[in-house]
């Protein structure tokens, strides 16, 4: 297969078109940021990335994200348990759903979100009672990153889980752990790489987010603003200096959390292949 | 292990110790069960009952005249209209990029798979800038195409784009583990037999990976309908004109309609099922594929 694996044909053409179309579109149009933003000085492009207004941004964003990420680890971990290792009615039906929030445009899912939480909605009403309030506060925000995160770590453990060998538990049972101990110390192990990658993957996904945070977020500067929402708030100000700013901030992070996601991935696939 | 009566009753305690502490209690399959579906309740199967009950709220009739009003219809035919142009060439891109890191080794190859994941793990909105930064006013290649005429920000053109970048890597991802879990040998034996390059591409290697195609195109279509972000930021507001179906939707929240709102939010839900409906079947459809050849491939051997 490795020999004739240089016969085929097309590799000239088809490396020419990925490029070219590479380039035009994703390459050139992202290196505006940069080409930007170092023709703003750096005097100019410190004060607009440490302003409080941005420090307050990204600390909304990454915070939140982080916790939106976390519960998505948990929870995501418990459904791919669930629908790997247990039958049950309806099982088929919660599988497909849990992709729902690829296939949703974020601004419905933010839409449905705010009209769940806000003041007189079906939960929103009951936790006001309780003097809790989702929509318009940092909880709303982090419902909807919840909600747009959720089916990485599910997808990303599922398959793993799917391949781990029973006889690794059967093993530490017959050594004498205890159900618990051996989920603990044989389980959870083999599935870290996975959940490390799928809570990296919601938290990328997260942190550049806007469709679904912008209804549920109420937007209040300071307070409730993410970072992609000032820079949409200086574009339409027309402070393209100030949005370049930020937008190199935030492409920064995504490259970085690109490269670790890639780096997992590869581990993943390796730690995958031997079984 | 030590034979005689001892030994089979130390294999038979055995047993059933192993049989407790591989297999879960009841109790907490019920319980994890029970997490798991309150979670998927709570963040998917909810939202979706909240944007029919509020899309129904008046009845019928509201509905359906929120659908068929002239700015919705206008909204649903701008989306259609930047789904029919920015996919045929992320379509062609993906062909091409799988044909080349599939069947292909090259330096840089890693590489090149990242660069092709970049616009997942761009912000939308600044995936919609970054052509405001290229082709706005302000932007480097504003002032030459202002002098020829051509506008391409706050109009379709500028749509197109960043929806074509945002739907940039789906294609290309699911042909190439595709292609690469399926040998070449029916391209080989095609070429051995005379066929030409374009022949077997389009009677062996697009047929073979037709699932895995279509799988790559419903997933492009249904974010390019629904993408907010990017479109947001490149598209004027100007209504009836370059709306897309998601913008309108948030035009009317911000007018307070929120009946119409959840109307329109209601046909993406609709969307959004069938997707996963449509998932579902491609995914089994393409795994029957790898098992099919796989099989074929044993039985040559």
């Amino acid at each position: 297969m490795t020999r004739s694996r240089t016969a085929l044909p097309g590799f000239g053409l088809s490396m020419g078109v990925t490029l070219t179309y590479l380039s035009l579109l994703v390459l050139i149009p992202l290196a505006m940021v940069p080409l930007r933003a170092s023709s703003m000085g750096f005097d100019a492009l410190y004060a607009a990335v440490s302003s409080p207004r941005a420090i307050a941004s990204y600390r909304l964003t990454f915070g939140v994200s982080l916790g939106a990420a976390m519960v998505n680890a948990v929870f995501g971990v418990v459904v791919a348990w669930v629908l790997v290792r247990y039958d049950f009615p309806g099982k088929r039906i919660l599988d497909a759903l849990v992709d729902l929030p690829f296939a949703l445009p974020t601004a419905v899912g933010g839409l449905a979100l705010t009209a769940l939480y806000a003041k007189n909605g079906w939960l929103g009403a009951p936790l006001h009672k309780l003097g809790i309030q989702v929509a318009f506060a940092p909880l709303g925000i982090g419902a909807a990153l919840t909600f747009v995160g959720l089916p990485f770590v599910v997808r990303t453990v599922q398959p793993v889980l799917e391949d781990l060998d029973p006889e690794m538990e059967e093993a530490a049972a017959m050594l004498g752990a205890s159900r618990f101990l051996a989920f603990r110390r044989v389980v959870l192990p083999v599935l870290a790489p996975a959940i490390t990658t799928g809570f990296a993957l919601s938290f990328a996904r997260a942190v550049g987010e806007y469709g679904s945070v912008v209804f549920i977020a109420g937007n209040m500067p300071m307070k409730t603003e993410i970072t992609p929402l000032l820079i949409m708030t200086k574009l339409e100000q027309f402070d393209y200096a100030g949005a370049t700013a930020l937008a190199s901030v935030m492409l920064v992070v995504s490259f970085t959390l690109l490269l670790i996601i890639n780096r997992l991935q590869m581990r993943l696939g390796r730690t995958k292949e031997p079984g | 292990m030590a034979g005689g009566a001892s030994g089979i009753a130390n294999r038979a305690t055995s047993a059933s110790k192993l049989r407790r502490a591989t297999r879960d209690p009841g109790w907490a399959k019920a319980l994890l069960i029970s997490v798991a579906v309150g979670f998927i309740g709570l963040f998917v199967v909810v939202p979706l009952a909240v944007i029919f009950t509020e899309a129904l709220r008046d009845g019928f009739g509201p509905f359906f005249a929120a659908l068929s009003n002239p700015d919705t219809q206008n909204a649903l035919q701008l989306s259609l209209l930047v789904v029919v142009l920015s996919i045929p060439l992320n379509i062609v891109f993906g062909i091409a990029a799988a044909w080349a890191i599939a069947r292909f080794q090259f330096p840089g190859k890693g590489a090149l798979i990242t660069l092709i994941d970049l616009p997942f793990a761009v912000s939308p909105v600044v995936s919609g800038m970054i052509f405001v930064l290229l082709f706005g006013a302000q932007g480097v290649l504003g002032p030459f195409l202002d002098s020829i005429g051509v506008k391409i920000v706050f109009a379709l053109p500028g749509i197109v784009l960043a929806t074509a970048f945002v739907t940039f890597p789906f294609v290309a991802r699911e042909l190439i583990p595709f292609w690469q879990s399926r040998g070449a040998e029916d391209e080989e034996a095609a070429l051995v037999l005379g066929a030409r390059p374009w022949t077997m591409l389009f009677r062996i290697s697009l047929p073979t990976a037709k699932y895995a195609l279509l799988y790559g195109v419903v997933l492009a279509t249904a974010r390019a309908l629904g993408e907010f972000g990017a479109v947001s930021v490149v598209s004027g507001h100007i209504r009836g004109k370059t709306n897309t179906l998601p913008l309108y939707i948030e035009i009317l929240y911000g007018e307070y309609q929120f009946q119409s709102a959840f109307s329109v939010a209601s046909m993406f839900a609709l969307m959004g099922l069938l997707t996963l409906f449509a998932k579902w079947l491609l995914e089994r459809r393409i795994a029957a594929d790898i098992a099919d050849e796989a099989k074929a491939r044993d039985a040559g051997a």
